[in-house]
């Protein structure tokens, strides 16, 4: 059993406070929405669990061990997707996704979860298609198929429905749950609705410094 | 451990130590000149113009040290996250550009009686003209950002990857200048340095470190209060208690 | 060592299909460098006399003009976040890139450097050395202008503030590139100018990644 914690978290951006004291557990084959508000640190937080900002306060660990202690560790059972789908315009769909998938994964068998996570996603006809005659929703779903294409016990999904049709919501909403029954978890900020089965909500309104009274005396008192 | 260490010691510190050097610059230079300017012999090569070496010289030991101190800020910034670091090595940039531009005015004003050129690719002046452009560079870099905590940390990695490469282009500087320059140019600064120029040199070396400390102090005390104002603003914006 | 390769292979292809960028940096060099007959006159002396520093310049300004791109396309379109979380040290990436980097345009100025020596009438004694030269040279040049390629990230005026961090950095380079040409042609051993050459570049091989790596880290923060 794996789980993925976070204690005491907290967010400094510039010179704001963005949250403090933000705790979070997820086990395995679990699902954390981050819900709240623009501004209230969700994209800010996947970028933390990813590893891409440090905390100003706070510990992540994975099963009690904390992943600042080893980042590559950390950064192989994880994968990000972000606000961007990074999708190379001279690069065809399966060039795109077999590079991230060469970086990510081990070796072997690349191929056959290439094709799978194409299916998954129906991007199999555009396989050989290079990324600039791609429309936004089928970028997004690009990205996405990387997270497929190469297995990692965690993702970390930032607004994943952006673009996407109500079909492509259904199959990215098929993954996660298959990603799930298989023990892996995920955590997804989400304005529109994915509803997945049991989810924890996380609020980040409840830890904002916006929200809470008085973060800057609190900060210097600290200090 | 909340990183954002509390400048607030700091400031008190400064208030007081402000004055003091000041006061203590004004009090070397004024000394510093009258040794340098009055009593003190010509050189017997040079003539007059060797008044020149006692801004020139204790100028370009500051460029050189404002650069460390930059660096060695930088470094603690870099490694210990402490704000106050990062502020002094911002604040310590724009003091050594200013004494690198001094010792390369200086430097044109002695080369045109003894060269009879206002610039020859001398070492050590174009060393300096190297150094100037560093400093340059880490200002623009400083300034080159929306948000002023990213410049800052930019900065600083260039200053240090700088400070390694001082020594580097100082030494290739000489290597460059004695292939190129015939060996009987007088060289700057002079082969040996008499008692009597000693002291308006020493003197002079103080005043300016004293005035970069008022400088600093004075520089750095303002942008930790602009950086106050900022957070202030920013906090009016999000509209927080 | 796996994961490194990958991202040196796929920076290679990103190049190769986007094809113009090494071209555009080899015309760049070979172009300046003929400037220079018209500025300083056809004179067969002149220019032998001038040849090794000319090329080095052009060498210099051509490396540096592709430099801007080394991290930023990967930077807009989020390719650097997913490099950055990827499971091997972010200075190994950066390192991969600057590999790449020295693959399409380092390699691409020396194979164009003959052309430049005959048109500049360099003399023939000194063309192996400057071919040494640049190939122990141009890589530092790739290391140095890695740091300033990630320190521009996200700033105003990228293009125009790397050339004021890089430039005053390659001077060393600049210098015993140029000598070591300069001391065969005069009939010295160059020896002394390859092995500092050679000891700069080991010099930056560890630093530079770890330095740009941390200029990285900033910009994704």
């Amino acid at each position: 059993m794996a789980t993925f914690s976070g204690d005491g978290l907290t967010c400094l951006r510039g010179e704001t406070l963005v949250f403090r004291g933000l705790d979070f557990t997820v086990p395995d084959g679990g699902a954390l929405v981050l819900v709240g508000p623009n501004g209230s640190g969700k994209s800010s937080l996947l970028r933390m669990l990813a590893g891409l900002l440090a905390p100003a306060a706070g510990t992540l660990s994975w099963d009690g061990q904390p992943v600042a202690e080893e980042p590559d560790e950390h950064h192989a059972r994880l994968h990000y997707v972000g606000h961007h789908d990074c999708v190379k315009p001279v690069l065809t769909v399966a060039e795109n996704l077999s590079f991230w998938a060469r970086l990510h994964g081990p070796a072997g068998a690349a191929g056959a979860r290439l094709a799978e996570a194409l299916d998954r996603l129906d991007l199999a006809h555009l396989r050989d298609v290079p990324g600039r005659f791609l429309s936004a929703g089928q970028k997004r779903r690009v990205n996405l198929a990387r997270v497929l294409a190469a297995p990692a016990p965690l993702w970390l999904l930032d607004e994943p429905a952006t673009a996407l049709d109500r079909a492509s919501v259904g199959r990215v909403r098929e993954a996660i749950a298959a990603h799930r029954a298989a023990g892996g978890m995920v955590v997804v900020s989400t304005h529109q609705d994915i509803d997945l089965a049991d989810p924890t909500m996380l609020d980040l309104a409840r830890f904002s410094a916006r929200l809470a009274p008085a973060p800057r005396a609190g900060a210097e008192e600290a200090a | 451990m909340l990183r954002y260490a509390n400048p607030n010691r700091f400031m008190r510190l400064a208030r007081v130590l402000t004055p003091w050097s000041a006061g203590l610059a004004v009090l070397l230079t004024a000394a510093g000149l009258w040794f340098a300017l009055v009593d003190s012999p010509p050189d017997y090569q040079q003539g007059e113009t060797v008044r020149i070496m006692y801004v020139h010289v204790p100028a370009a030991w500051m460029s050189l040290f404002c650069y460390v101190v930059m660096a060695v800020s930088a470094g603690v910034g870099v490694i210990w996250k402490h704000p106050v670091a990062d502020v002094a090595a911002k604040a310590s940039a724009p003091v050594g550009a200013a004494f690198t531009v001094i010792t390369l005015i200086s430097g044109a004003f002695w080369g045109k009686p003894m060269w009879g050129a206002w610039w020859v690719w001398d070492a050590r002046l174009t060393a300096e003209l190297v150094l100037l452009f560093l400093y340059l560079g880490y200002i623009a870099l400083i300034h080159a950002f929306d948000d002023p905590a990213r410049g800052l940390k930019a900065g600083a990695v260039l200053a240090l990857v700088g400070v390694i490469n001082v020594p580097i282009i100082k030494f290739s500087v000489d290597w460059w200048n004695t292939l190129h320059q015939p060996a009987s140019v007088v060289k700057m600064g002079g082969p040996s340095i008499d008692g009597s120029m000693l002291v308006p040199l020493l003197l002079m070396a103080l005043a300016f470190k004293a005035y970069y400390i008022y400088v600093l102090l004075v520089k750095m005390r303002a942008e930790i209060t602009a950086g106050k104002v900022r957070a202030l603003r920013l906090r009016q914006v999000h509209g927080t208690a | 060592m796996n994961r490194f390769l990958a991202i040196v292979r796929r920076d290679l292809r990103l190049a190769l299909r986007q094809g113009s960028d090494s071209m555009m940096v080899v015309m760049f060099f070979v172009l300046t460098c003929i400037l220079f007959p018209f500025g300083v006159g056809p004179e067969p002396n002149i220019l032998a006399r001038i040849a090794p520093g000319v090329i080095w310049v052009a060498a210099l300004l051509a490396s540096m003009l592709s430099l801007e791109r080394l991290f930023l396309t990967d930077y807009e379109d989020g390719a650097l976040e997913l490099l950055a979380t990827a499971p091997l040290p972010l200075e190994f990436v950066a390192m991969a890139k600057i590999v790449a980097h020295w693959l399409t345009t380092g390699l691409p100025l020396l194979i164009a450097t003959p052309l430049l020596a005959i048109l500049l009438n360099l003399h023939p004694d000194g063309f192996w050395v400057l071919v040494a030269a640049l190939l122990l040279g141009t890589p530092t040049l790739s290391l140095i202008g890695a740091i300033g390629a990630a320190l521009i990230l996200g700033a105003r005026r990228g293009g125009v503030l790397l050339s004021l961090l890089v430039l005053p950095l390659y001077i060393p380079v600049l210098i015993f590139g140029v000598g070591a040409v300069d001391a065969v042609i005069g009939g010295f051993p160059a020896n002394t100018h390859l092995l500092i050459l050679a000891g700069m570049l080991v010099v930056a091989l560890p630093l530079a990644p770890f330095a740009a790596a941390a200029a990285l880290r900033q910009a994704l923060e």
